[in-house]
C-alpha cells in the first residue's frame, strides 16, 4: 500500500473536512499497479498557505477551489506550472463556468469537479486521477532508467575505445621521435602491437553493430530453414587460418545438415564468437570439438576448448556487457568483451538456453539448447 | 658515480600503456617496477616500499586506483601517487583533487591523463618527489 498526498485548498472548512471523511478510508486499485493507494489529507484554507506547503513537501494530489479570500486557484496553478512541480491539480470550485474550466485545463489542471459534489463523485475523479499520477510516473521512472543503462554502456565504450587510441598514439610518438635511434627494426613490436590494437577496435566496432541490431530490434529478422551444419563448416573455414597459428585441430561431430528455423546471420555470429573464444582462450596444439545434435524437442550445439579454463567465479559474470577476463593468461588476448553477451541475447531471441562449463587450466564447454519449436517473437 | 635510483611503481592492466611508461620513466633515469592488476599491486606494496607510485583508475574493479592508493598512504603515507587514466568528464566520472574535500576521499596526490607527454610526466613526478 502506497500512500498518496492530498493538499486541499479551500477557505470552507466544511468542503475540507468532508473531503477528509470521503477519503479517509478510500483505496484506490487496478490490476496493473503493483500496489494500491489511500490518501493523506492536507488542508490550506488560502491560495498563498497552499504555495508555502508545496514548496515545503512533496504532493501528489491537489483539490483546489478557484475562488480563495487572497491569491485565486488560477494563480496557484500558474505558480505550480512555473515550478515545474509534478502534482496533479484538480479544479473544486461552485464557480464554475467553461471559461474557467478552459482557462484552468490550460494551466495543467488535469480534471474539473464543480462543487457540490457527491461522495461518488469525488472518489470517481480521484480514482481517475491516481490512475493518471501512477501511468506518468511509470513512465517516467522507465525512462530514466533507460536513459541510465543507454549511458553507462556509452561511458564504458568510450573507455574502451579511448584505451587503444592511447596505445596507439603512445607508440607514434615514440616512433616519431625516433626515441629508439633509426632503425626501423627496432619498432617493430610496437608496430605489432599497434596494428593489434586496431584490430581489437574493428572487432568493438563490429561487435557493437551486431549489439544494437539485436537490441534495438530494428533490423528485419528474416526467419528460414537454415542448414546449421553449413553455417557451422563456413565459421570453422573462415577460423581456420587462425587455429592453424596455434596447432589447434578442429575437430566436427555432426551429421551433414541439421535444419532449424532461425535468421542464418544471428546463427553465423553464434558459431563465430563461440569459435573465435574457443581458438583464442585455447593453448598450442590443443583442440576444438563442435557438436551439433538433433533431439526431438530441441537442437544442441556444444562448443568445447581444451584451453585455460575459468573459475567459477570469472563464469558469474561472463555474459556481461564488456565483460572480459583478466588475468596472467588474457593478457595480449585482445577481444571486445561483447561476444558472449551478443551471443546469449540471439539465443535468448530464440528462448534458448546456454550453459558453461569450464574448468581453470583444462577448458571451457559451452552448451547451447534451442527448442525446436520455438515461438519466435 | 651513479646514485642509487629512484623507484616508482606503475600498476596498470593496459600492458601497451604499461610498457610506454616503463620506456619513458626509466629513459628520464628512474628505475621502474610494474604490476599488471591491482591485485598484483597490493602484492607489491606488501614486501617493498617505492618512491612514488602511478596507478591505473580502472583494473578489476571501476575504483581499483583509489583502492591502491588508500593502501598504500595507509602503509607509506609519505609515498606521492598519481593516478592516471583514461576517464574523464566526457564519461560522466567527474573528480580532481582541487579541493580539501576531494582529497580527504581520493588518497591521491595528482590526477592525470593518461595521454600525457613525457615532459609533463617527467616534470609533475619531480615536483612530487621534490627534485
Amino acid at each position: 500500500m502506497a500512500t498518496l498526498k492530498v493538499l486541499v485548498v479551500d477557505d470552507e472548512p466544511g468542503i475540507r473536512m468532508g473531503i477528509q471523511r470521503i477519503l479517509r478510508n478510500f483505496c484506490v486499485s487496478y490490476p496493473f499497479m503493483e500496489e494500491d493507494f489511500d490518501f493523506t489529507t492536507i488542508e490550506a484554507e488560502t491560495g498563498e498557505l497552499a504555495i508555502k506547503i508545496i514548496d515545503s513537501e512533496q504532493i501528489d494530489i491537489i483539490l483546489l477551489d478557484n475562488k480563495l479570500p487572497g491569491i485565486e486557484g488560477i494563480e496557484v496553478l500558474d505558480y505550480i506550472k512555473q515550478k515545474n512541480y509534478n502534482a496533479l491539480v484538480m479544479m473544486i470550485t461552485s464557480y464554475a463556468s467553461l471559461e474557467l474550466a478552459v482557462k484552468a485545463t490550460q494551466r495543467g489542471a488535469y480534471n474539473f469537479v464543480p462543487k457540490p459534489f457527491t461522495p461518488d463523485e469525488l472518489r470517481a475523479a480521484m480514482e481517475n486521477i491516481t490512475k493518471k499520477l501512477f501511468l506518468q510516473r511509470m513512465t517516467e521512472k522507465m525512462y530514466t532508467e533507460g536513459k541510465q543503462i543507454r549511458f553507462q554502456f556509452l561511458s564504458v565504450l568510450s573507455h574502451e575505445l579511448k584505451s587503444p587510441i592511447n596505445a596507439i598514439e603512445g607508440y607514434l610518438n615514440i616512433m616519431k621521435e625516433k626515441q629508439v635511434g633509426n632503425n626501423i627494426d627496432d619498432y617493430q613490436v610496437m608496430i605489432v602491437r599497434s596494428l593489434e590494437r586496431i584490430k581489437g577496435m574493428r572487432n568493438l566496432i563490429f561487435d557493437m553493430l551486431d549489439l544494437t541490431r539485436i537490441e534495438s530490434g530494428k533490423k528485419k529478422r528474416t526467419l528460414s530453414k537454415v542448414d546449421l551444419c553449413e553455417i557451422a563448416n563456413m565459421a570453422i573455414d573462415s577460423i581456420e587460418p587462425m587455429a592453424i597459428q596455434k596447432n589447434i585441430n578442429i575437430n566436427r561431430h555432426f551429421p551433414e545438415h541439421v535444419v532449424f528455423d532461425a535468421d542464418a546471420n544471428e546463427i553465423e555470429i553464434i558459431f563465430n564468437n563461440l569459435l573465435s573464444n574457443a581458438i583464442k582462450y585455447n593453448i598450442e596444439n590443443g583442440h576444438v570439438d563442435i557438436s551439433i545434435v538433433q533431439h526431438s524437442k530441441s537442437i544442441v550445439i556444444v562448443v568445447e576448448d581444451t584451453g585455460i579454463g575459468m573459475t567459477a567465479d570469472e563464469i558469474k559474470s561472463l555474459f556481461e556487457d564488456f565483460m572480459r577476463i583478466k588475468n596472467e593468461k588474457t593478457k595480449y588476448i585482445t577481444g571486445s568483451g561483447l561476444g558472449l553477451s551478443i551471443t546469449k541475447k540471439i539465443v535468448n531471441l530464440y528462448n534458448g538456453d546456454i550453459q558453461t562449463r569450464s574448468i581453470p587450466g583444462r577448458g571451457t564447454k559451452f552448451t547451447i539448447k534451442l527448442p525446436v519449436k520455438s515461438s519466435i517473437i | 658515480m651513479s646514485v642509487e635510483k629512484k623507484v616508482i611503481l606503475i600498476v596498470d592492466d593496459d600492458a601497451d600503456f604499461l610498457a610506454q611508461m616503463k620506456f619513458h620513466i626509466e629513459k628520464i633515469g628512474y628505475h621502474v617496477d610494474i604490476a599488471e592488476s591491482q591485485k598484483e599491486g597490493e602484492k607489491y606494496i606488501e614486501k617493498h616500499k617505492p618512491d612514488l607510485a602511478i596507478f591505473d583508475l580502472m583494473m578489476e574493479n571501476e575504483d581499483s586506483g583509489f583502492i591502491l592508493s588508500y593502501k598504500i598512504k595507509k602503509k607509506y603515507p609519505d609515498v606521492p601517487v598519481i593516478i592516471a587514466t583514461a576517464v574523464t568528464s566526457e564519461t560522466g566520472m567527474v573528480f580532481g583533487l582541487n579541493n580539501k574535500e576531494e582529497r580527504s576521499w581520493i588518497k591521491a596526490d595528482l590526477y592525470l591523463e593518461k595521454n600525457l607527454r613525457p615532459d609533463q610526466l617527467q616534470r609533475e613526478i619531480s615536483k612530487l618527489l621534490k627534485e
